[in-house]
């Protein structure tokens, strides 16, 4: 069953990622990006993290997509100039990943992957919301911390990017 | 395998019932509100259909469901038929974590029900905020489908203030997830239990009477919010009427525009439910147990309780209402500077006041 549940997230999720870039209208790639983030969740939900998979559809369904959406209708962008200048970038990145793909095999091998039973993350009876507040504020705390600090670089530098116009009036 | 199909046949009787509760209610509202702003406004209401008018919203189910269906020249027909099903669906959707009685289970036909709560998992609240920010694609792709200024000009306000609102209410709910240590909906309502006194709003510890972990300042920013969110009045500018025609569905009609129309009355039941069930102790009566608890009929203790939680939403809706008669239209940047500037700084000192309550005075 859970096979069955994971083949059909994992489909779904390659099919969609790949509408997305393959798609000529950016409001359907958009959608395509949508549906792709719900089956991400789905697949969190059958890994029994579901805080993950709650957090993941408020987070990017429902504030970054929604932005994208947001910018993709106020800019009309035209549909035929989306790939230029972009093919030196995508084949640098891809095959840096392919590389690293094979490399990570060929050194692992093709073990098995460890399928979660959920019994990991409800140690001690908490749910895994607590699991994830314990891991963070405590092993991974000083990545938490850097991550803080890189939003609050970005917080502020949008900040100085929206108010150019700081020494100006501001019209009321 | 017999098991599974038996919860599968409970879940999906208890998804009908839900959802037939919450058509009811919706239909309900739409002769509440008019007679209510009617009253408010010195007037009748409609009073032609039926006694008293009380079958108005029948007619006006039957007017819309008979309706040409029109789509507009150059809409987008996939996207301008999903968008209102977008915005339906997420607002039905979040009505399954929410607890309508006491958390009693009933052991038939060899497996436990929870007969009032569909789904009682342990992310309850999130579930809810997480569909409940999925509603604003429907609202931004309707007014891009529609092929019309009013429209786009409409989903783009409605996006934006979805997204700003949503915030707010997600901050204003972390003081009670912090008191109740729980996600779930039933944990939180079940922490409430013994009186007034109890719910989140007057904040008392269990063992006391003082206000001491107090959400009232979160409770009026989840409700100045959840207007904001469910584009209500005065917070309803996707729609404004005098700048936007209809907003984003102007160019809607029959049944699909009875989608749009359903979904926001759902949205504004479900919030009504969800602040009931966080800061006014959802089924949970104002004083210890239950009357009919102590007079012996504890079998029945459930009526008094589901009466309970239904009363504390109708006092919500009727606030929609009171709010949608009294108040003017913010102005956009009035609303933007609102929630951004005024809200969230209180959500979020409520957050750090209540953590340090929460943890110089614990609850047991």
């Amino acid at each position: 069953m859970e096979q069955v549940f994971f083949f059909y997230f994992a489909f779904v999720i390659a099919a969609a990622a790949v509408l997305v870039v393959a798609l000529r209208n950016p409001i359907y790639s958009a959608l395509a990006l949508l549906i792709m983030f719900f089956h991400v969740a789905g697949l969190y939900v059958t890994l029994h993290a579901e805080f993950l998979a709650a957090v993941q559809i408020v987070v990017y369904a429902g504030a970054i997509l929604v932005l994208y959406l947001f910018v993709v209708m106020l800019l009309n962008l035209r549909q035929d100039d989306r790939y230029h200048r972009q093919w030196p970038m995508a084949v640098a990145v891809g095959s840096t990943l392919v590389i690293e793909a094979v490399i990570l095999m060929a050194m692992k091998g093709w073990t098995t992957p460890v399928v979660a039973t959920g019994a990991e993350t409800t140690v001690g009876g908490t749910g895994n919301t607590e699991a994830i507040g314990d891991v963070l504020y405590s092993t991974y705390l000083f990545p938490f911390e850097v991550a803080s600090l890189i939003l609050l670089v970005a917080m502020i530098g949008a900040i100085i990017l929206a108010k150019k116009d700081l020494g100006e009036p501001a019209e009321s | 395998m017999t098991e599974l199909s038996l919860r599968l046949a409970v879940s999906l009787a208890q998804i009908a019932a839900v959802m037939g509760i919450v058509m009811l209610t919706v239909m309900i509202l739409t002769l509440a509100e008019r007679k209510v702003l009617g009253w408010m406004q010195d007037r009748m209401g409609p009073m032609e259909v039926g006694p008293y008018g009380i079958l108005q919203p029948i007619a006006d189910g039957l007017k819309l469901f008979f309706k040409e269906d029109i789509v507009p020249a150059g809409a987008n027909k996939a996207m301008f038929t999903l968008a209102p099903l977008l915005a339906m669906v997420p607002a039905m959707i979040g009505f399954a974590v929410i607890p309508f009685g006491p958390s009693v289970t009933l052991d038939a036909f060899g497996i436990t029900i929870k007969p009032f709560v569909i789904s009682d998992i342990n992310i309850g609240i999130l579930y809810i905020l997480a569909f409940a920010s999925i509603g604003a694609y429907g609202i931004i792709l309707g007014g891009w489908s529609s092929n019309s200024k009013y429209s786009l000009l409409g989903g783009l306000r409605s996006a934006a203030q979805v997204i700003s609102y949503e915030l707010n209410v997600g901050l204003a709910i972390v003081g009670v997830l912090l008191l109740a240590g729980s996600l779930s909906l039933v944990t939180i309502t079940e922490a409430q239990a013994g009186g007034f006194w109890h719910w989140f709003i007057w904040g008392a510890r269990p063992d006391g009477f003082f206000p001491i972990h107090t959400q009232i300042f979160a409770f009026v920013v989840f409700v100045i919010s959840a207007v904001a969110e469910t584009n209500r009045v005065p917070f309803d500018l996707p729609e404004a009427e005098s700048e936007l025609v209809a907003g984003f569905f102007t160019e809607y009609s029959g049944m699909r525009f009875a989608f749009f129309f359903i979904a926001e009355y759902a949205n504004m039941v479900l919030v009504s439910c969800v602040a009931a069930s966080l800061f006014l102790g959802g089924w949970n009566a104002p004083y210890p147990g239950t009357i009919l608890g102590y007079v012996g009929l504890e079998r029945l203790a459930w009526v008094e309780n589901v009466a309970w939680f239904t009363f504390k939403v109708y006092l919500f809706l009727f606030l929609f209402f009171w709010l949608r008669a009294t108040l003017p239209r913010l102005r956009y940047d009035q609303l933007m500077r609102f929630g951004w500037k005024v809200m969230l700084p209180i959500a979020l000192a409520n957050i750090v006041v209540t953590a340090i309550t929460a943890y110089f005075f614990p609850r047991g």
